[in-house]
């Protein structure tokens, strides 16, 4: 079974990853400024020296980090080097642990999101996120999607469906669930768990999507859909996502950044990362002497 | 090899004993029930009748005396107590886990709600006479007796709510402020719709003790003989536990033994049936609700 909507890509994702017609270049070592000139498009989130700590702990090192609007970012590294964290210093998710501070700048359409006047709540209706292991709320299919719309003051019963409707059918999961939208979302098999989270995110049309590891628990078909509507999706939204798969990084994908131990080692186009990343750390990462 | 083999015999005789001595035990402690209901069920056959249920107290004959006002005494008290309890339970609860959860001030709090459940009912009692017999002007009424077990069983409630919430996983929360949500949506639309099951089985809990306490109530001065069904929050009233109380004071045997016996089937039915509630709750939220 391919996705109905996107049958072309299929093919063209498990191919070897082929340069993309953005004006993408390499970036020298102030990332942050040479991102900015490296696209014409603009830069919708724009780290500046960040640093994170988890009470003592010094997770997040001086990262400065541009992600270019309607572009995909990939976040790649090995594990406990930091890339959830800063993901979630985006959202601001990481509020909720207890003891966590930041310093530094995020910028998300030029506005400082750490300023004390931020309304948390309004700043996560514009960077929805996905998370790594699945969530569906524990009820209805419907409800799941219907929530952050609902929540958002959305009544009107005709609305709420097209929404729902809308979502799934861009999570590629409609046509498996259009008949049981009253079903318990655990009920769900784990990939369409997935997928639901992702039609939950997109139901209250963020401007950025966060993806920890959408596909980590995936089998094959169900990543390959996944990525088909990464692919799709980032026409309307800014996409950064976090992967343990340089196969997938490589195949969604425009930019991708390097993270080991807390660092922004390197970013830049993710063609030219991988195939003529300039640190040798990225070199080793990626070729799999580490990791 | 030798010393194993030598070994195995006394081991697994006394692992046998061993299981038997608490099979005993088991059996010890259902007997002892069983042999008191059964006697309770000997001395009340052929009193407990529909004339029993229906009848008002007599002070001159046994046979016509009956539980009709303790019955509706006991179901008033209940009745009011759960709907003191569950508010300020449920809200002691959330506040708790919810918005003091990281305070110092919350450790205070607790220590002393956890000292309350186990304070003696009889000292809610006197509370109960000072603060709203005498202090407020309550009387000796149905309502001064549901506020003073309020105090008795609120403990029990918080706790059980506490737990209940705190079982809702932490992804849910993340979940629903990841869309946008508010704390106060987050908790009204998803932790207390999960908390649920949990909650009324708490309050059930509560409940089946506020209907079995007798000594806040003779604390109180509440009476033991009353020959009308309270109309009003300040009327006289009587509660099971105290109307049967009063007749194994009597001095004629067939107040002490069969009234009373029959008053005590009555209580007993009423808190299985309780019981029975909380369980098929338990029961049937436990098996939708899957994490
Ligand atoms: N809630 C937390 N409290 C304290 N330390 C944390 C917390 N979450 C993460 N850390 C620490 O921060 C570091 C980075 O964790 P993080 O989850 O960002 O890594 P990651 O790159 O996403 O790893 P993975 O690829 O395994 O998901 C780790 O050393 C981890 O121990
Ligand atoms: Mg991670």
């Amino acid at each position: 079974m391919t996705p109905p909507s996107k049958p072309q890509s299929m093919t063209e994702l498990t191919a070897e990853p082929k340069p993309r017609t953005l004006p993408l270049r390499r970036t020298t070592v102030d990332h942050s400024r040479v991102v900015d000139d490296l696209l014409d498009r603009p830069q919708k989130v724009v780290a500046r020296d960040v640093n994170f700590f988890y009470g003592e702990h010094h997770a997040l090192h001086d990262v400065s980090l541009s992600i270019p609007q309607n572009c995909v970012t990939a976040l790649i590294g090995p594990s406990g080097c930091c890339k959830s964290t800063f993901l979630r210093c985006i959202n601001r998710m990481n509020d909720m642990i207890e003891g966590t501070r930041l310093s530094g700048q995020i910028l998300l359409d030029d506005v400082d999101i750490y300023r004390p006047r931020t309304d948390v709540v309004e700043l996560r209706k514009r960077v929805g996120m996905v998370f790594q292991k699945s969530n569906p709320f524990p009820k209805s299919i419907y409800e799941n999607v219907a929530y952050g719309p609902k929540v958002a003051g959305i009544r009107q019963r005709s609305q709420l469906d097209e929404i729902v409707e809308k979502c799934l059918r861009r999570a590629a999961l409609w046509e498996e669930v259009a008949d049981r939208l009253a079903a318990s979302a655990l009920q769900l098999s784990g990939g369409q768990q997935q997928r639901l989270c992702i039609a939950r995110a997109l139901a209250t049309d963020p401007d950025v999507l966060l993806m920890d590891e959408p596909a980590s628990a995936l089998d094959p078909k169900s990543t390959a859909r996944i990525e088909d509507l990464i692919f799709e999706l980032k026409d309307s939204y800014t996409i950064v996502i976090v992967t343990h798969t340089m196969k997938q990084a490589a195949r969604v994908s425009d930019q991708t950044a390097f993270f080991y131990e807390g660092r922004l080692v390197e970013v830049g186009a993710t063609t030219d990362v991988f195939t003529k990343p300039r640190q040798r750390q990225t070199e080793d990462y990626i070729t799999g002497r580490f990791g | 090899m030798s010393l194993a083999g030598r070994g195995r015999p006394y081991a697994k005789a006394a692992s046998a004993a061993f299981a038997y001595v608490c099979a005993l035990c088991a059996f010890a402690s259902v007997a002892v029930l069983l042999i008191l209901i059964g006697q309770m069920l000997r001395f009340a056959w052929g009193w407990l009748d529909f004339q029993f249920l229906t009848s008002f107290d007599s002070q001159l004959s046994a046979h016509r005396a009956g539980v009709k006002a303790a019955l509706v005494g006991s179901v008033y008290l209940i009745a009011l107590t759960a709907l003191f309890t569950v508010p300020v339970g449920v809200g002691a609860a959330v506040y708790l886990e919810e918005y003091a959860a990281r305070s110092r001030w919350r450790g205070f709090v607790q220590t002393n709600i956890a000292n309350l459940a186990g304070v003696p009912s009889i000292v809610y009692g006197i509370l109960g006479l000072g603060l709203f017999v005498r202090g407020m002007h309550l009387g000796a009424g149905v309502l001064a007796g549901a506020l003073t077990l309020s105090l008795v069983v609120l403990p029990v409630v918080i706790l059980a709510s506490q737990e209940a919430l705190r079982a809702v996983p932490n992804t849910i929360r993340q979940a629903s402020f990841a869309l946008g949500a508010t704390k106060w949506q987050t908790i009204w639309h998803q932790l207390l719709p999960a908390a649920l099951p949990g909650i009324m089985t708490g309050v059930i809990l509560a409940i089946s003790r506020a209907l079995g306490e007798a000594a806040p109530l003779v604390a109180i001065g509440a009476a033991g003989f009353v020959m009308f069904l309270p109309a009003g929050v300040n009327d006289k009233f009587t509660a099971l536990p105290l109307q049967i109380y009063n007749w194994t004071e009597n001095a004629n045997e067939e107040f002490q033994f069969h009234v009373a016996a029959a008053g005590i089937i009555v209580l007993l039915v009423m808190l299985i049936c309780l019981n029975a509630v909380a369980v098929y709750l338990r029961y049937r939220f436990g098996k939708r609700i899957r994490w």
